[in-house]
């Protein structure tokens, strides 16, 4: 990735949004903590699709099950699917107005919590009530000024 | 034959997206799931990667140690000197209490050796740790802790703070450690009611300020107040911390067990520094009966 022109701003809207996904928000707002890592790789699969794809969610994956505590693989996993999604509508997505692609983003956020939540259960954690999916409308939320900042940052530095 | 853009022979459209990879990076997640939950094989690699991840925990760290380090530094200077009054008081009153604590602690081993027990309360020494992260998944209660193997920190390992028992350390990487806490879903520990002796388990509910207490018969004796601690029998905590008090008994004669609720006596949402209990690493690593992770209550 690096290899390529400006690829370190890739690099570090990652290690950005990895930092905003651990950081803790006040209690009332914990629940719809966004998953800033989701996000973003679902940004550079739509904007950037020959470069960011389904290897870069599976390596984010795993260092977030690490950063968690998580199973090694459950997150790897859900980011993969993300990923591969993301990939195969990106032609859609790029033409969708901002409200419209926040949606898709929804489903994909929920697409990503229901897996990990799949797995938390098998392993014994099973979700008590649908709280879990509070972060994908965080996500959604958050979804347009994500967009619009990394677009930015993409043209002003031209990540290609 | 894919489309180029003339300038810089980069394909217009990203070739098809290959549906084998995504099978591929699933079969491999799901792989590493297994080999993780099952035989705990992949410590190795878990290693590696919290290597890679610790400078970016410690940055997450800094705005909040930047927040007390100003608090502490820039109080104002009565603060400081009511503070210090405060902490001074304290410390006659604590100091009285140690000097009939000492005494009592002398009694109470003249009477176990007259009585031939073994239980031996002395020589427990603490290693102070300070949290990094808290897991903001609500099933899971787990924290992230500044010590790892490398300071001595093991699995299996108690952790207190100076109100009571918090939790145990699940898995400890080179740097850092893992602990779960007496509230998780999955956690049960072996306790002990201080006023009939009562031997029961408190099993975590996912919620900071409730534990439940399992298996009591609706015609045992526990009330509302009753101090609840550890029991010692799992091998792993030691004898009479406290652990909880009960706030809510309920007698359903419908139901075979009693419900009842016990707040912890660790302040387990407001935690930033911790004890950790040093043990014997031998000790600690086998499971005993109780005291492990168990199965979903």
């Amino acid at each position: 990735m690096l290899h390529h022109p400006a690829g370190w701003v890739i690099v570090l809207s990652f290690i950005v949004a990895f930092l905003l996904t651990s950081i803790p928000l006040p209690a009332w707002l914990e629940t719809f903590h966004p998953d800033w890592l989701c996000l973003v790789l679902i940004y550079w699969c739509i904007a950037l699709p020959q470069r960011v794809g389904m290897g870069t969610a599976w390596l984010l994956g795993l260092l977030q099950d690490v950063a968690r505590g998580a199973l090694l693989g459950q997150h790897a996993l859900a980011l993969v699917v993300v990923a591969y999604i993301g990939l195969k509508l990106h032609r859609r997505l790029r033409l969708f107005p901002l409200w419209q692609q926040s949606l898709s983003v929804l489903v994909l956020l929920l697409i990503e919590q229901i897996l990990v939540s799949w797995v938390s259960g098998i392993s014994g954690y099973p979700p008590r009530d649908l709280g879990y999916l509070a972060p994908a409308l965080g996500g959604m939320l958050a979804w347009p000024w994500v967009f619009i900042l990394l677009r930015d940052l993409r043209q002003r530095f031209r990540v290609a | 034959m894919t489309l180029l853009t003339p300038d810089n022979r980069r394909p217009l459209f990203a070739a098809t997206v290959n549906s084998f990879r995504l099978v591929l990076f699933a079969l491999l997640s799901i792989g590493m799931m297994v080999a993780d939950h099952r035989y705990h094989q992949l410590e190795a690699v878990r290693n590696v990667l919290a290597t890679f991840i610790y400078p970016l925990q410690y940055v997450i760290q800094a705005p909040v140690k930047a927040r007390y380090w100003l608090t502490e530094n820039l109080a104002s200077r009565t603060i400081l000197l009511t503070e210090n009054a405060e902490l001074r008081r304290k410390q006659l009153f604590l100091n009285a209490e140690l000097q009939k604590l000492t005494s009592l602690e002398a009694e109470n081993r003249r009477l176990r050796t007259l009585l031939e027990s073994s239980v031996n309360h002395q020589g427990e020494r603490f290693l102070i740790a300070e949290l990094l992260q808290v897991d903001f998944d609500p099933y899971r209660h787990q924290i992230l802790l500044n010590r790892g193997a490398r300071h001595g920190v093991h699995a299996g390992q108690p952790l207190l703070d100076p109100q009571g028992i918090i939790g145990q350390i699940s898995e400890a990487d080179a740097l850092t450690s893992r602990a779960i806490l007496i509230t998780d879903p999955n956690h049960a520990l072996p306790v002990q009611i201080v006023r009939t002796g009562m031997r029961t388990l408190a099993l975590g509910a996912g919620n900071f300020q409730a534990l439940q207490l399992s298996h009591i018969l609706n015609s045992d004796d526990v009330r509302v107040g009753d101090v609840v601690v550890t029991s010692g029998l799992d091998g792993r905590f030691p004898q009479g911390y406290p652990v909880a008090t009960v706030t809510q008994v309920e007698f359903d004669p419908t139901r075979p067990f009693a419900r009842i609720s016990a707040r912890p006596s660790a302040q387990l949402d407001r935690l930033r520094e911790v004890l950790l209990l040093v043990t014997d690493p031998a000790d600690g690593a086998a499971p005993k009966a109780g005291a492990r992770i168990a199965g979903p209550p």
